[in-house]
């Protein structure tokens, strides 16, 4: 039987605030335990939240950016369980009516691009750590995180494989940090993933029943884990048994998922709406301003790469990775004509990506600056430099040795287009070379190629390949 | 609708409440009382009305983000019964 897969994701993306969603500790990562934790977030008698409007605006700025609808009015709910972490019993997060519902991101996989919906998108408040080393058999509770800002981003059961649900998240991650909305440090934990996995036989309309993996933290991890519940679901049902509901969670030593010890009533969580906060209520106003605010997105600017500097699909794609990488792009093509801002791509896309990539560093690292990589890509246009020569100025670029022009000068790499001294070196290489030139004669028209190359070597790489081609075919024949 | 002694335990339960076999009774008795009482709002047609969702028919206010708070961790640790390393300290509880 052929089986088809269903996924759906759950996304927490932390919000990138100065202070918590509703108390004024800092949010900073990494501090002394228990430092960054007021009276609101170890939930002392008395104490009540109030909204931080920072929230509220990444949240609403997302919601822009999917196409979703913006509540105008929405409303926090306690969800109700018990665990040391979670000082006051209940989080607070947003259960019937969520700031944001509906909306979607496309994905693209190869040529395709495909829609993926999302359900809602809600805030809700962190909670603390667990710390279970050896305190005399006891946990150590460290409330630091306690209250830091989440938005929850529930998708559609859209996502047919494990690639394309890497698709999405990827294509999330780097929207909610091209939003600003989220630092995307996956490490920090400020971007953590469930997945919902199913399977179904091929063509039928009913879903499978659904295992939820739980606090996925890398993109290789969420595949993984979903290939082996899909294949652990697919044994299951072939076997003659049938699949749980339940939670599960992921062992990247053994890969595999394995359910979570938890009871069966543990998801009873007896929402209802938080007596302690009134409606958040957004006004047009302030949806106007946002609106307005709103940065160019990464669809947008791929469609507008693709007319105004004529870049394939693919490359628009590859350069709207992130907002850096795109500025960076714009800057190094500004003012370049005719196949210049093609040239830019290639040269950003290609050998400062694996210097980039050798190095384990985003774009922001580069030694080689937008104008001086426009520089090296003028020489190539305007002929001083062979394509071949570029990448050796390039790499001298990249090791701090200036800038194209000067290294270009210093090395003496400067093509030679000068007709006569071309003239001389194709002649040399004629007189040098008889055994070739007669098989050429003769008719093997590879020889010709074998004779570039001997003009090429003999310039040291210098000589301009088009013009020696020239010269040669008309000495020949 | 009336709840059983089994929905009570199971609510004691989630609370983590404990009860004996005459309190659970009590307390059965009691939240039925209750659920009468919802029953008999139920009944009232308000399908003209909008819910509300909080008695204060106000929005919520905002706070700027800022960071207004201090470290006031000794303070704070000393409430509890138990810490250690700026941690509080409670019965392990691993999920």
């Amino acid at each position: 039987m052929t089986w088809e897969t269903v996924i759906g994701l759950e996304v927490h993306v932390q919000l990138s605030t100065r202070s918590k969603i509703f108390s004024g500790a800092a949010t900073a990562f990494g501090a002394e335990p228990n430092t960054q934790a007021c009276e609101v977030d170890v939930a002392l008698p008395g104490v009540l939240p109030v909204l931080n409007a920072a929230v509220v605006e990444k949240a609403v700025r997302f919601g822009l950016a999917v196409g979703s609808t913006i509540n105008r009015r929405s409303i926090f709910a306690r969800k109700n369980y018990f665990y040391p972490d979670l000082p006051k019993g209940y989080q607070i997060s947003q259960y019937e009516i969520p700031v944001v519902q509906h909306g979607s991101i496309d994905i693209v996989l190869g040529d395709v691009t495909k829609t993926v919906r999302l359900t809602r998108a809600h805030l809700e408040e962190d909670a603390g750590k667990s710390l279970h080393e050896d305190f005399h058999g006891m946990s150590g509770i460290d409330l630091n995180r306690a209250g830091t800002p989440l938005l929850e981003i529930v998708s559609e059961p859209d996502m047919r494989s494990a690639a394309e649900a890497v698709a999405y998240a990827k294509a999330l991650h780097a929207l909610v940090r091209w939003l600003d909305i989220c630092d995307g440090n996956m490490q920090e934990g400020s971007f953590r993933m469930d997945a919902n996995v199913s399977v179904r036989p091929a063509g039928a309309s009913a879903l499978g029943t659904r295992c939820e993996i739980k606090n996925l933290n890398s993109f290789r991890f969420l595949e993984r884990a979903i290939d082996y519940e899909v294949k652990r679901q697919i044994d299951l049902i072939a076997a003659g048994g049938s699949v749980r509901q339940e939670t599960r969670l992921y062992d990247p030593e053994r890969d595999e998922t394995r359910a979570m010890r938890s009871k069966e009533d543990a998801h009873d969580y007896r929402y209802f709406p938080d007596p302690d906060l009134l409606p958040l209520e957004i006004s047009e106003a302030f949806l106007a301003e946002l609106g307005a605010s709103m940065p160019e997105l990464p669809a947008q600017k791929r469609e507008r790469f693709t007319t105004e500097y004529a870049l394939s699909a693919y490359d628009a794609n590859l350069l709207t990775a992130s907002r850096e990488l795109a500025d960076y792009f714009e800057r190094a093509a500004a003012g370049l004509t005719g196949q210049g801002p093609k040239l830019a791509a290639n040269w950003i896309n290609g050998a400062l990506a694996a210097k980039l990539n050798e190095a384990a560093a985003d774009i922001g690292a580069s030694t080689i600056t937008p104008r001086a990589l426009r520089a090296l890509i003028e020489r190539i246009a305007d002929g001083t430099v062979s394509s071949k020569i570029a990448r050796d100025v390039f790499d001298a670029m990249w090791a701090g040795e200036g800038d194209a022009d000067s290294i270009i000068e210093r090395r003496g790499l400067r093509q030679i287009s000068d007709g006569g001294a071309l003239e001389r070196l194709v002649e040399e290489v004629i007189a040098a070379n008889g055994a070739q030139v007669a098989d050429y004669r003769a008719g093997k028209a590879k020889a010709f190629n074998a004779l570039v190359g001997q003009v090429m070597k003999a310039s040291k790489g210098k000589a301009n390949p088009q013009q020696v081609n020239d010269i040669l075919r008309r000495k020949l024949t | 609708m009336a709840l059983t002694l089994d929905d009570v335990r199971r609510v004691a339960q989630l609370a983590r409440l404990r009860q004996n076999d005459a309190q659970a009774q009590a307390m059965l008795e009691e939240l039925n009382r209750i659920f009468a009482l919802i029953g008999e709002m139920q009944a009232v047609d308000t399908s003209a009305v909008a819910a509300m969702s909080h008695p204060r028919d106000v929005a919520q206010r905002l706070r700027p983000d800022r960071v207004t708070e201090t470290d006031r961790r000794d303070a704070l640790l000393a409430l509890a019964p138990l810490s250690e390393a700026g941690l509080y300290l409670v019965p392990k509880v691993i999920e």
